[in-house]
C-alpha cells in the first residue's frame, strides 16, 4: 500500500504517532419557523443563554485550575459574548420584531458577525470568528436540547483531526491522551495553533479538506516540524519516524532546560544572548526564548504605517512599556534608522539616486533635529523605568557621534531643569556598520560605552554589494577574512578602553560564526529570538580559549570557503572527542 | 454630547484584550457610547461590534458620548484607547 501524504502549516513543532480521532464538525443550519408567542420564545432563548453561561463558567474554572489563568482568559471573552448587547439583545429584538424562532434569529445574527470577522484582513481578528461559532453553537445546542460536543471522554492515545478546534475544544483536551492535532483550516496565529504551542503539543493546521478523508481508525504519523501527515505509513517509515521522534523530543527537552540558564562557554566564559526586536509584541517571544536582554530594538515601527510623526508622548509610552517588561535586563534602543530602503511618505524626503549611501538614519536625524530631539526626550523620560541603553546608527566619523551626544546632553539638561526624573546612568553606544567606523574604532571607543556591530549593512558596505541584487549575492560573505578582521579591529579597540561589544545582525545567530565570534571575544550576541536556545547550547560546547586561537588562525585564511570548512571541521572534531 | 479623537498606540491594535477592558469599562457608565473608526460607527458596549472595526495601531478612533457621566466616561475610555495593554 502507498503512503498518503498531506501537507499543512507547521503550527507547533514535534512529531506524533498515533491513531486518529475525528472530531465531527458541528454544522447545524436551522430553518425559519414562525412563532406566535414571541415573549415565551425570548424567554426560551434567555434560559439557553443562562445555561450556556453556567457551562462556560465551569469550563473557565477548570481551565484555570488545569492550564493557568491566562489560558482561561479566553472564556472570560466567551462570557462577555454571552452578555454582548449587539448579539443577545439583538437576537431578542429579532425574535420579537419578526416573530421567528430563537434558533433562526441566533443563527442569522451570529452568522453576520462571523462573516464580518472572517472577511477582515487581520489574521488575529479572523481567528476570533471561532469564538462566536463556539459560543453561538453552545447556545444553539441548549435551544435544541442536544449536548454540545465535548472532548473530555477520550480513553486512548490519539491525534485529533477536525475542521478547526474551538477554545472550548482545546481547553478540554485530555493531555494524557492527545498526542497532537491536524486541522483543515487555520494559520500559525489561529487560536488552535497558539494553544498547541503553549501546551507544547505538535500541531499542523490548514491541511485542507482531505483531512476528513483519513480513515476512521487509521494509524498516522504527523511531523509538525515539516508540516507533513503520513497516512498508512510503511513499516520502514514508521521505524524512521519513531527514531526521529525520540531524538526530537529529547532535543526539545534539552533546549528548554537552557531557557533560564546563563550563557557560558565550556570553559566558563560568560556571554550575553539577546534578541533583536522590531515590534513591542516581540518582547514576549524574546522572554519565552530565554533572551538575556534586547540587543537591538528597532524604533522604525513607531514611525511607519501612519500619516504623521509619532509624538513624544506616544514614543515614551512604547519605550516605557519595553523597559518595564524587560527590567532589570538591558534594552538597547536604536534611534530612528529611516532612509535607505525604509521610507516615510509623510516626511516627503527627496528621492536619492543612491539611498543606501545617502541621507539615512543618524545623518537624517542630525539634519532634522526636531524629530531627533523628540525621540531623545521620549527615551530619556522612559529611562527610569528599566535598564535603557541608547544606540546611534550609521556613524562614519567621530563628529557625528559627538553631535548626537551633544543633542542628547542638551535634552537631558532641559528635562532635569523641568524637574523630570531620569535614570542615573544611561549607557550610550553606536552601531558599527560602516567600514570607516570599524577600522577607526579606536577613535570612537573613548566616547562610547559600547559598540554593536550591524553585520547586514557592514557586509554590503565592505563588499560594495547591494544585498538585494541577486547578481552580486555571491559577495554576501559574512565569514570572509575581511569581515572578521574588521570585527577584530572593533573588539581590540573596545578592549583597550574597557568597553563591551555586541553584534546585532543575522551573523550573530549563525552556527558557523558563533565559534569565531566567541573566540574573538564578542560579549553580546543579539539575534532573532528563535535562535537563542540553540546558540546557548552551541556555546556551551565551545572552549573559548581554544577558539581564540582558532579564530586568529581563521583570520589568516584566504577565502570564506576555507574558513567555513575549517570551522566545521574544528567544531565537529571537538564534539567527537567528547 | 461630547466627542474626542485618539490615536491607538497598542502595538497589536485594539484587539481582544484591550477591547475587553474597554467594553467592561464602557458598560459601567449609563451614557450612550459610540465608537467611530474608518467611517464606521458602533456601540462601545459591544465587544463583537468593536472587534469588527479591526482597529489597528496608529489609527484614529473617535468617541462620541451622550448622557449621564459623559465627562467621566470620556476620560476613562480615552485613557484605555491610548494605553499599551499587555
Amino acid at each position: 500500500m502507498m503512503t498518503t501524504l498531506l501537507k499543512g502549516i507547521a503550527a507547533s513543532p514535534g512529531i506524533a504517532i498515533a491513531r486518529v480521532f475525528h472530531l465531527a464538525a458541528e454544522r447545524f443550519v436551522p430553518v425559519q419557523q414562525a412563532i406566535s408567542d414571541t415573549a415565551a420564545e425570548v424567554e426560551r432563548f434567555r434560559s439557553a443563554v443562562a445555561l450556556s453561561r453556567d457551562e462556560v463558567e465551569a469550563i473557565r474554572a477548570s481551565a484555570e485550575a488545569r492550564l493557568g489563568a491566562d489560558k482561561a482568559e479566553i472564556f472570560e471573552g466567551h462570557l462577555m459574548i454571552l452578555e454582548d448587547p449587539d448579539l443577545i439583545e439583538a437576537v431578542e429584538q429579532k425574535i420579537a420584531d419578526e416573530a421567528i424562532c430563537a434558533e433562526f434569529a441566533l443563527h442569522e445574527i451570529a452568522q453576520s458577525f462571523i462573516e464580518l470577522l472572517q472577511s477582515m484582513s487581520d489574521e488575529l481578528l479572523r481567528g476570533r470568528a471561532v469564538d462566536i461559532e463556539d459560543v453561538s453553537g453552545r447556545i444553539m445546542s441548549h435551544l435544541r436540547g442536544v449536548p454540545h460536543r465535548e472532548l473530555a471522554g477520550m480513553t486512548e492515545e490519539c491525534i485529533i483531526v477536525a475542521r478547526d478546534l474551538t477554545p472550548s475544544d482545546t481547553a478540554q483536551l485530555n493531555l494524557d491522551y492527545v498526542r497532537g492535532f491536524v486541522t483543515e483550516v487555520g494559520s500559525r496565529t489561529s487560536h488552535s495553533a497558539i494553544m498547541a504551542r503553549s501546551l507544547e503539543i505538535p500541531a499542523i493546521v490548514g491541511a485542507g479538506a482531505a483531512v476528513h478523508d483519513i480513515p476512521a481508525d487509521a494509524f498516522i504519523v504527523m511531523d509538525a516540524n515539516q508540516g507533513v501527515v503520513l497516512i498508512a505509513p510503511t513499516e520502514e517509515e514508521l521505524a524512521n519516524y519513531k527514531d526521529m521522534k525520540q531524538k526530537d523530543d529529547h532535543r526539545r527537552v534539552e533546549l528548554s532546560k537552557l531557557k533560564d540558564l546563563p550563557s557560558l562557554s565550556k570553559d566558563g566564559k560568560r556571554v550575553e544572548l539577546a534578541a533583536n526586536i522590531g515590534k513591542l509584541e516581540d518582547i514576549q517571544r524574546a522572554i519565552d526564548n530565554g533572551a538575556e536582554g534586547i540587543g537591538l530594538f528597532r524604533t522604525e515601527f513607531l514611525y511607519m504605517g501612519r500619516s504623521s510623526l509619532p509624538t513624544e508622548e506616544e514614543q515614551f509610552t512604547s519605550y516605557k512599556y519595553a523597559l518595564e517588561k524587560m527590567n532589570p535586563k538591558p534594552v538597547v534602543i536604536r534611534t530612528l534608522d529611516i532612509g535607505g530602503d525604509k521610507e516615510l511618505p509623510y516626511m516627503e524626503l527627496p528621492k536619492e539616486s543612491n539611498p543606501f549611501l545617502g541621507q539615512r538614519a543618524l545623518r537624517l536625524c542630525l539634519d532634522r533635529q526636531d524629530l531627533f530631539r523628540t525621540q531623545l526626550r521620549a527615551l530619556l523620560r522612559a529611562s527610569r523605568y528599566g535598564n535603557l541603553k541608547i544606540m546611534f546608527p550609521m556613524i562614519a566619523v567621530l563628529e557625528e557621534l559627538l553631535e548626537a551626544k551633544r543633542l542628547l546632553e542638551e535634552e537631558k539638561q532641559k528635562l532635569i531643569a523641568e524637574g523630570v526624573q531620569l535614570a542615573e546612568h544611561i549607557e550610550i553606544g553606536m552601531m558599527v556598520e560602516i567600514p570607516a567606523a570599524a577600522v577607526a574604532a579606536d577613535l570612537f571607543a573613548p566616547e562610547v560605552d559600547f559598540f554593536s556591530i550591524g553585520t547586514n549593512d557592514l557586509i554590503q558596505y565592505t563588499m560594495a554589494a547591494d544585498r538585494m541584487n541577486e547578481t552580486v549575492s555571491y559577495l554576501y560573505q559574512p565569514w570572509h577574512p575581511s569581515l572578521l578582521r574588521l570585527i577584530r579591529f572593533v573588539l581590540q579597540a573596545a578592549e583597550k578602553e574597557g568597553k563591551w561589544v555586541g553584534m546585532c545582525g543575522e551573523m550573530a545567530g549563525d552556527s558557523t560564526a558563533i565559534p569565531l565570534l566567541l573566540g574573538l571575544g564578542l560579549h553580546e550576541f543579539s539575534m532573532s529570538a528563535g535562535s537563542i536556545l540553540q546558540a546557548r547550547e552551541l556555546i556551551s560546547t565551545l572552549d573559548q580559549s581554544s577558539w581564540s586561537g582558532h579564530a586568529n588562525q581563521a583570520l589568516t585564511m584566504r577565502s570564506t570557503d576555507e574558513i567555513t570548512q575549517f570551522v566545521e571541521r574544528t567544531r565537529n572534531g571537538v564534539i567527537q572527542h567528547d | 454630547m461630547i466627542s474626542k479623537t485618539f490615536t491607538i498606540l497598542n502595538p497589536t491594535g485594539f484587539h481582544v484584550r484591550p477591547t475587553k477592558t474597554f467594553v467592561q469599562t464602557a458598560s459601567t457608565f449609563p451614557c450612550k457610547i459610540t465608537v467611530l473608526n474608518k467611517g464606521k460607527k458602533v456601540n462601545g458596549k459591544s465587544s463583537l461590534s468593536m472587534l469588527t472595526l479591526g482597529i489597528a495601531v496608529n489609527e484614529e478612533v473617535t468617541l462620541e458620548i451622550d448622557g449621564e457621566q459623559e465627562e467621566q466616561a470620556l476620560e476613562a475610555l480615552g485613557k484605555l484607547l491610548t494605553d499599551i495593554h499587555e
